[in-house]
């Protein structure tokens, strides 16, 4: 159960005598699963790690510019009547705030984390589709990369995150804005979606041989469940904005009332998306929760099964919850109080979530480190957020505060606290993985409270705000109005808040000045990205290791772990295992590094992009992406010697 | 700017800025100030139920926290690597999650869901017979109030300031013309959207006379924060005085002045838009401007209605609502005193 030491780590120390044998099946392997580097190179790199690095590196800028946004609102709200943003700005950034943070910041963090852990937390040496894991992060930053540029153009949208209609139809927002946000939208859940389905068959077929779906690791199981959910909350979006799209580009009428179109279909559309939205954000973080908990609590979880249970349940009830958003648009009462039901039964697989920490940490022998800290303030943040989210299940309390600062307090107590604190709790615990350096834990700590205390400040006072009758999305109030104390207050939080963000991407960045020492294991975890070095090498894992638990490293015991042998170190060959038990039945041999990915999601984004401009970019589009894949599919011979696999 | 906007009248809120400042948590969770736009300070038995709803959930919701956060400072306090401290036992463990995962939820969801499902049933019941009806179009960015007889006619037209009878149950048929609003006045009742396509009911009967704020709490485009208007509850002979009044056109200026006045708004863009009952202007895009001297505020409850913010806002209203449907009238002085007093003559 202790943490690897030094001599764990390959030609150092006893096991060096060892090595020698070992190292050219490692060199062959290091050749063989070698990504190009230099600027061209970067856009044929395929490996998960590079992809899932790049998802949490930009999601993380796509974060800091929300942050951002967010400040300059807040800097607005400060005082009443204030005159430092126009409405206009205002309400661009607003939008601009909410679309990141829910799909360039949440979703693609998530999604990232996923990318880079799992397939080392399962023992693999890669994703299922190296070239669609590439593909899906060109499309995100092409996403991010293109709305950004279009409001800093001038045609930012201005219709809030969640885009109503009529208001974003061209009657009433005529500009540019609005159709890329709705093609970008669109088009970055493609992204989404080939991560998910990308993860289920990684998760499903290559962990590796022994670890059945009961070993698999909480956050492997958290992922799961995540990947399910994108793959069935997305389309819905993807129908509703493309109609959006359709509406405002070539006047279909689907909302215009006018036309025959039904506004309302716009909400339960989005919403449908949108609740288990919050869900996809959620779940991943409930499973970054359970590893630190486990590794710093330094003993298995209790309920092991009861967390997967909640986790599923979880899943499955986020899809019975959109209506909780519509609660005033004056629907039929027996059906709203429905949604109240599935929307207070959230609860339960929550709170059994939370006590099983709860019992897992107690009498625990802590290390209280950074990681845990952020823990312990998603604890306090999560639960609150959590029992106004009960409150506001409730239909008639809910149109009271509804679309008020209440709502706002609600939804980031439950976000900051479910996800970006986890996230960061993410951050200090997989860094040395990842870049093979140890964050600062002075700086985390700082971090910590500044995040924590900061972030209280800012949004509790919202709860009375909302109580006090000030609506969302203004971009002033009347001094009159008694809300400019607790408005100041929320500003002030908001600096320190993100002051601590500050502390924690200085000291990434400083990071990088540091030699990377960082132990294989530095925390004394228990899933399989310990047993590796700190960077990985490119191929992970020089022996696929067999499982003999659900505690893996920590079941070891002192015979030496089983490995797996018969894959050939040439050509990119994984392990393929059974669904359930996971035993070996086949072997896959993945593609390697190619540009046609990039080429294929640029020529996707050209049919999106251009479909604002004419309609007949759909027919060109769709033959770009066509030649695209025809050059990605192109059959090449397999197998063979690195260099030839290089040398295509 | 504003001074006043937001109180124009007699009623008020106390306001008590220490309290504020040194607790808001004392403040939210023991009550706050009695505002005028404030769903803590309940003014109608619909909101009065809305406010007991909601001190219910905050203390049970506050005392599940404590105990939460009890149990987790507990269980990290035991883990500091003295003698003595012993993880929980499988036995302890599986009961502190019963009763905490459980056990606690099975009792308080069910009494949440059956108070609130209640409570959402009394509120949602048919209006009774009795009912004034009030008609309430969400317009960008303003409110256009009917009052409607037992034919469904329209009796009054008004904007952005609804009176209504103390004691008398009040039934607003809310619609919209444009994008979706929301009706929301938070010391008489909860919100209820206007959309585009369908009339979606709300009613309340105020408890007592007093001035209360409403405002827009549907994101509406460029001027949604300043939406903004006044529920005006009085006696039920003050209020029929004051609909009979609203019901009246506008009188025939006697006065050279106010005669001049007419003119000019007759002879200007005004007339394209604003309709004036008993003269020529029949505009029906904005608001009506019968009886708008009457009114408390201008422009949606953005500012008091007094001689120099009319004059303002008929000027530069793109000043003071940038982005609004309001286009500057440009008028020599010799024009726009006549057209003031004329305006401020139409109570």
């Amino acid at each position: 159960m202790t943490a690897s030491t030094e001599t764990d780590r390959p030609g150092v120390g006893e096991q060096a005598s060892v090595r020698p044998a070992m190292s050219r099946k490692a060199e062959e392997l290091d050749r063989t699963w070698y990504s190009p580097s230099g600027f061209f190179g970067w856009f044929t790199q395929v490996n998960h790690r590079m992809i899932g690095k790049r998802f949490i590196i930009t999601s993380f800028i796509f974060f800091l510019m929300a942050g951002i946004e967010s400040l300059l609102l807040r800097t607005q709200l400060a005082v009443p009547e204030n005159s430092f943003l126009t409405p206009d700005h205002f309400n661009q950034l607003f939008t601009m705030h909410g679309s990141t943070m829910m799909f360039f910041f949440a979703v693609p963090m998530m999604e990232g984390l996923g990318i880079y852990v799992v397939p080392l937390m399962i023992g693999t040496r890669d994703m299922a589709f190296p070239r669609l894991n590439a593909f899906g992060y060109y499309v995100y930053l092409i996403a991010g990369v293109t709305l950004y540029a279009a409001g800093f153009l001038g045609h930012a949208p201005d219709g809030g995150w969640f885009a109503y209609v009529p208001l974003t139809l061209t009657q009433y927002s005529p500009g540019l804005g609005l159709d890329f946000w709705a093609t970008m939208i669109t088009f970055i859940e493609i992204s989404a979606l080939v991560a998910a389905v990308e993860l289920i068959v990684t998760i499903f077929k290559q962990r590796a041989p022994g670890m059945s779906l009961n070993r698999m690791p909480l956050f492997v199981w958290a992922m799961l469940v995540t990947m399910f959910m994108i793959v069935f909350a997305m389309p819905p979006l993807m129908v509703g904005s493309v109609m959006l799209a359709l509406d405002r580009t070539v006047s279909t009428h689907f909302f215009m009332t006018s036309g025959g179109g039904e506004p309302l279909l716009w909400q339960h559309l989005f919403w449908f998306f949108g609740h288990p939205e919050v869900y996809i954000i959620l779940v991943p973080a409930l499973g970054v929760i359970s590893s630190i908990v486990v590794t710093f609590a330094r003993r298995p979880i209790f309920g092991y099964t009861a967390m997967v249970l909640s986790v599923v349940a979880i899943g499955f009830v986020a899809f019975g919850l959109w209506v909780h958003h519509m609660f005033t648009t004056g629907l039929p009462t027996l059906g709203v109080s429905f949604f109240t039901a599935a929307s207070v039964m959230i609860a339960v697989p929550s709170g059994v979530q939370i006590f099983c920490w709860i019992a897992t940490l107690w009498g625990a022998k802590l290390r209280f480190a950074t990681p845990l800290l952020f823990v312990l303030g998603f604890f306090f943040i999560f639960v609150l957020g959590g029992l106004t989210g009960v409150m506001v299940a409730s239909v008639p309390f809910d149109t009271q505060v509804h679309d008020t600062y209440f709502l706002v307090a609600h939804f980031h107590y439950v976000l900051i606290g479910g996800a970006v604190f986890p996230v960061f709790g993410a951050i200090y615990y997989w860094f040395p993985k990842v870049f093979g350096c140890m964050l600062n834990e002075t700086a985390g700590k700082w971090s910590f409270v500044l995040m924590f205390v900061g972030f209280n400040m800012s949004f509790f006072p919202m709860h009375q705000l909302g109580l006090q009758g000030m609506p969302r999305r203004v971009y002033t109030y009347l001094s009159e109005s008694g809300w400019f104390e607790l408005s100041l207050l929320a500003t002030i939080g908001a600096y320190v808040f993100a002051l601590g963000v500050l502390v924690t991407a200085v000291d990434a960045l400083l990071s990088f000045l540091r030699k990377p020492d960082a132990p294989d294991n530095p925390w004394g975890g228990d899933t399989l990205e310990w047993a590796t070095s700190s960077p990985p090498p490119n191929y992970n894992f020089e022996d696929i290791p067999v499982v003999r638990g659900r505690w893996a490293l920590w079941e070891r015991g002192e015979e030496p772990a089983g490995t797996v042998v018969g894959l050939r170190s040439g050509r990119r060959e994984v392990l393929v295992t059974t669904l359930l038990d996971a035993e070996p039945h086949a072997v896959a041999i993945l593609p390697g590094p190619t540009i046609w990915p990039f080429l294929s999601a640029v020529a996707v984004a050209a049919g999106f992009l251009g479909f604002i401009r004419h309609p007949i970019w759909f027919p060109i589009g769709l033959l770009l992406t066509f030649v695209g894949f025809v050059g990605w599919l192109w059959p090449r011979a397999v197998g063979g010697s690195a260099e030839e696999e290089q040398a295509r | 700017m504003n001074q006043g906007a937001w109180n124009p009248g007699r009623s008020g809120g106390a306001r008590c800025r220490v309290k504020r400042v040194v607790l808001p948590i004392f403040v939210l969770l023991f009550g706050g100030c009695s505002g005028v736009q404030d769903a803590t300070n309940p003014m109608s038995p619909q909101a009065q139920m809305l406010a007991n709803l909601w001190w219910a959930m905050c203390i049970v919701a506050t005392l599940i926290l404590l105990a939460v956060m009890v149990a987790l400072l507990t269980g990290v306090w035991r883990s500091r690597g003295r003698r003595g401290e012993a993880p929980l036992n499988r036995r302890q463990s599986r009961n502190l999650v019963l009763a905490g995962g459980v056990i606690l939820p099975a009792i308080v969801l069910p009494i949440v869901l059956i108070s609130s499902v209640s409570i959402h049933r009394e509120l949602s019941a048919e209006p009774p017979e009795n009912a004034l009806t009030v008609e309430v179009i969400g317009r960008r960015w303003w409110w256009e109030i009917r009052y409607l007889d037992e034919q469904d006619r329209a009796v009054a037209v008004t904007a952005n300031e609804i009176h209504i009878p103390v004691g008398r149950p009040v039934k607003f048929l809310l619609k919209s013309r444009d994008v979706i609003h929301s009706f929301w006045v938070p010391n008489l009742s909860g919100k209820m959207d206007l959309i585009p396509g369908q009339t979606n009911v709300a009613w309340l009967t105020a408890d007592r006379t007093g001035e209360f704020r409403g405002q827009c709490a549907e994101f509406c485009g460029i001027q949604h924060a300043n939406m903004a208007f006044w529920v005006v509850a009085e006696p039920s002979e003050v209020f029929s005085n004051w609909l009979a009044r609203e019901r009246a056109p506008a009188v025939e200026p006697a006065d050279p002045v106010l005669a001049r006045g007419l003119q000019v708004f007759l002879s200007s863009p005004c007339v394209l838009c604003h309709s004036i009952r008993g003269t020529a202007a029949l505009g029906r895009v904005a608001p009506d401007l019968t009886h708008l001297a009457s009114r408390r505020t201008l422009a949606a409850g953005t500012l008091p209605n007094t001689r120099g913010n009319l004059a303002g806002w008929i000027l530069d209203p793109q000043h003071v609502k940038p982005g609004n449907k309001m286009p500057p009238v440009n008028y020599d002085a010799e024009s726009l005193h006549p057209l003031l007093s004329y305006l401020e003559s139409l109570k």
